[in-house]
């Protein structure tokens, strides 16, 4: 048993020619925060405070769909959401519709200690901020050029999208559209669990590319996109609608404690059998200290550590797995 | 075993000394809808369209918690929430924050019908209510003056300690704080409105359907939102089962109650009988809460750790039994 932690900026459809200039910087974010995650973590800090740590910094990066750089509802404007976890006690905390809070999961966690509530939304939860006196910014601070331009290219191709790393240029027909869009790298999320068993999960999103306004995806819902109790801590990324409805993050601790699977087992069982392929990722860490990232989509930008010394940095599926 | 069944509920957490014709009036609305839903099966519509049509009739009527009679935000405002789910693919629709929608639960079913999404709030979620032409209404039509009592004795009750006697409302309560200092969600429990109203329904085709639709809780945070829009928390269905939750929505989502039923018929095999005892005992930590449920075999149950649950149920064998006490 020692600590452990996991990390993603979102699973997808991530081609696997994905240009140098495109997946670099984001690379470079995984390991950014890996080392930020490990070395709170190794100076004591509780899981909850690592969690909303490292979420923090994956929110500050405008290359994942959070916080800046969060994608664009089909008005052009900023939606976020996120929520978060402690294993411990499962207090709970989430928000949504977020249109100026610099750091929707430190706003989510003020919900959860500085209220008698568990979620607040939109201009309610825009208010409390003021109230908490949180860090808030112009709305334009976190939309980027290159969301600008996905949903311009959603709304030609008619679609909703979770995000789309692809390149931005017309001609580029790489991409395998599904049903309903193509890459998806819906979220970021963190996981952590100390050397005593404690857990934390937070996730953190700007939605859908082209979402109408209004929606709440799997996010910012417990059970869902986080969760955390004395087994294990989950926080699930892709298609909110889907995640939703299977419940994911819920599912991989109910495994755990119904079936006796092991969080390795629980999580693969989930993004296989209980959610569409090409719809779902996830991390999770298990009290004893275990780690898994599991997804069903082409890749997912993922990082994670151990206390034993291991640690992984990928994209897409390792050659082990 | 086998045929449809379908349960109903106002609430869970009741005022002990609630006036008997209030009761009565409740019981009476209990059994109506239940009826409606009844009927609705012997027409053998869907478990979907059942569990819809019931909600409404809870939405418009004022006795409860949703829709017209909805508690009021700290503002004095309403702002309702609701949400569906059909068994049959766990297909769902939600929505927060209404002010002008006459039935929430409704709206619910056109984001699972109609929309690309699953969870519509707030103001977008008013505008796709315009765009699909539901029937909308002032905000003022959902305010009773029954709540508009409670809205101040609530925000008494957040500055007081346990010994103030609260006067009644209505002619017949007397003050509960200092003789039963029984409380939820913070406030006393002669002030707490239960939150909630909801649906289950299995129809004979053996598919299970939830809806459940909620004012919230009296004296919110505006843009508070609770369990009820939660799927997995206060909603859940899926092809073995249909969970609608009611009471203290910390507990319900830290438990994640409606899914909790579900989960340990799934994974656990236990029946739906022992599902429901298993969660309310085990799941609910220090919480309060109630809630009914449906099993793809005819079965139907319900379960609450609070004093009283408003709650009617009935099966196609003939069984019907409306109550709100133990």
């Amino acid at each position: 048993m020692g600590w452990a932690i996991a990390l993603h900026g979102g699973a997808g459809d991530i081609p696997v020619s994905l240009a140098a200039e495109r997946r670099q910087p984001r690379e470079a974010a995984l390991r950014h925060c890996l080392k930020v995650g490990v070395d709170a973590l190794k100076a004591q800090k509780s899981p909850l405070d690592v969690v909303e740590l490292v979420v923090r910094e994956l929110e500050n990066n405008p290359h994942y769909n959070a916080g800046r750089g969060s994608v664009l509802t089909r008005e052009g404007t900023i939606e976020m959401e996120a929520s978060i976890m402690d294993g411990n006690t499962k207090r709970c905390g989430a928000v949504s519709g977020l249109t100026t809070v610099v750091n929707p999961i430190s706003l989510a966690r003020l919900v959860m200690e500085k209220t008698p509530h568990i979620y607040l939304a939109f201009d309610g939860a825009e208010r409390f901020a003021r109230e908490q006196g949180i860090e808030t910014v112009d709305s334009s601070h976190f939309i980027t050029q290159e969301n600008i331009e996905r949903l311009k290219q959603a709304k030609e191709a008619n679609r909703v999208q979770i995000d789309y790393t692809q390149p931005i240029q017309k001609d580029e027909k790489k991409e395998t559209p599904t049903a309903d869009g193509d890459s998806q790298i819906g979220t970021v999320g963190c996981v952590a669990v100390d050397s005593h068993g404690n857990l934390a999960s937070a996730t953190s999103t700007g939605g859908l590319v082209n979402k109408m306004v209004g929606r709440i995806g799997d996010t910012p819902i417990i059970g869902a996109g986080t969760y955390a109790n004395n087994l294990c801590a989950v926080s699930a990324t892709g298609k909110g609608e889907a995640i939703m409805r299977g419940t994911v993050a819920r599912d991989v601790a109910a495994l755990m404690e119904f079936k006796g699977l092991s969080l390795k087992e629980a999580a693969a069982y989930v993004v296989e059998e209980c959610v569409p392929r090409g719809n779902v990722g996830l991390v999770a860490v298990s009290a004893k200290g275990e780690v898994t990232m599991a997804y069903n989509t082409t890749g997912m930008f993922r990082a994670c550590a151990t206390e034993d010394g291991y640690s992984e940095i990928a994209i897409w599926p390792s050659v082990q797995n | 075993m086998g045929g449809w069944a379908i349960a109903v509920h106002g609430g869970a957490g009741v005022d002990p000394n609630l006036p008997p014709h209030v009761q009565e009036e409740a019981k009476k609305l209990l059994t109506r809808c239940l009826n409606l839903g009844i009927s609705a099966l012997r027409s053998n519509h869907s478990a979907i369209d059942v569990v819809e049509l019931v909600v409404r009739e809870l939405e418009t009527d004022p006795l409860f918690n949703s829709g017209r009679g909805s508690a009021l935000t700290a503002n004095g405002t309403v702002e309702m929430e609701a949400s569906i789910m059909d068994g049959k693919g766990r297909r769902c629709g939600a929505v927060s924050g209404l002010t002008t929608v006459k039935n929430p639960v409704s709206l619910a079913r056109l984001v699972m019908d109609k929309s690309p999404h699953s969870y519509l709030a707030f103001s977008g979620a008013e505008d796709f209510a315009r765009q699909q032409g539901v029937e909308l209404v002032e905000n003022e039509y959902f305010v009773t003056e029954e709540n508009v009592g409670m809205l101040k004795l609530a925000k008494e009750a957040n500055t007081i300690v346990f010994d103030y006697r609260i006067p009644a409302v209505g002619s017949e309560t007397c003050s509960a704080v200092a003789e039963s200092p029984l409380q939820m969600n913070g406030l006393p429990i002669s002030v707490y409105a239960p939150e909630t109203v909801g649906c289950v329904v299995v129809d004979n085709q053996g598919r299970c359907a939830a809806a459940t639709s909620t004012g919230g809780l009296m004296n919110k945070m505006n843009g508070r939102i609770g369990d009820s829009p939660l799927i997995g928390a206060g909603t859940y269905a899926c092809n073995l089962c249909g969970v609608s939750c009611t009471g203290e929505g910390e507990a319900i989502i830290r438990g994640t109650l409606a899914r909790e039923v579900a989960a340990v018929m799934e994974y656990k095999g236990l029946s739906l009988q022992e599902a429901v005892d298993f969660v309310i005992k085990e799941r609910l930590d220090e919480g309060f809460a109630g809630l009914i449920a449906v099993s793809n075999k005819g079965d139907v149950a319900c379960g609450f750790n609070t004093t009283g649950m408003f709650r009617g149920c009935a099966t196609e064998d003939g069984f019907m039994e409306v109550g709100i006490w133990e």
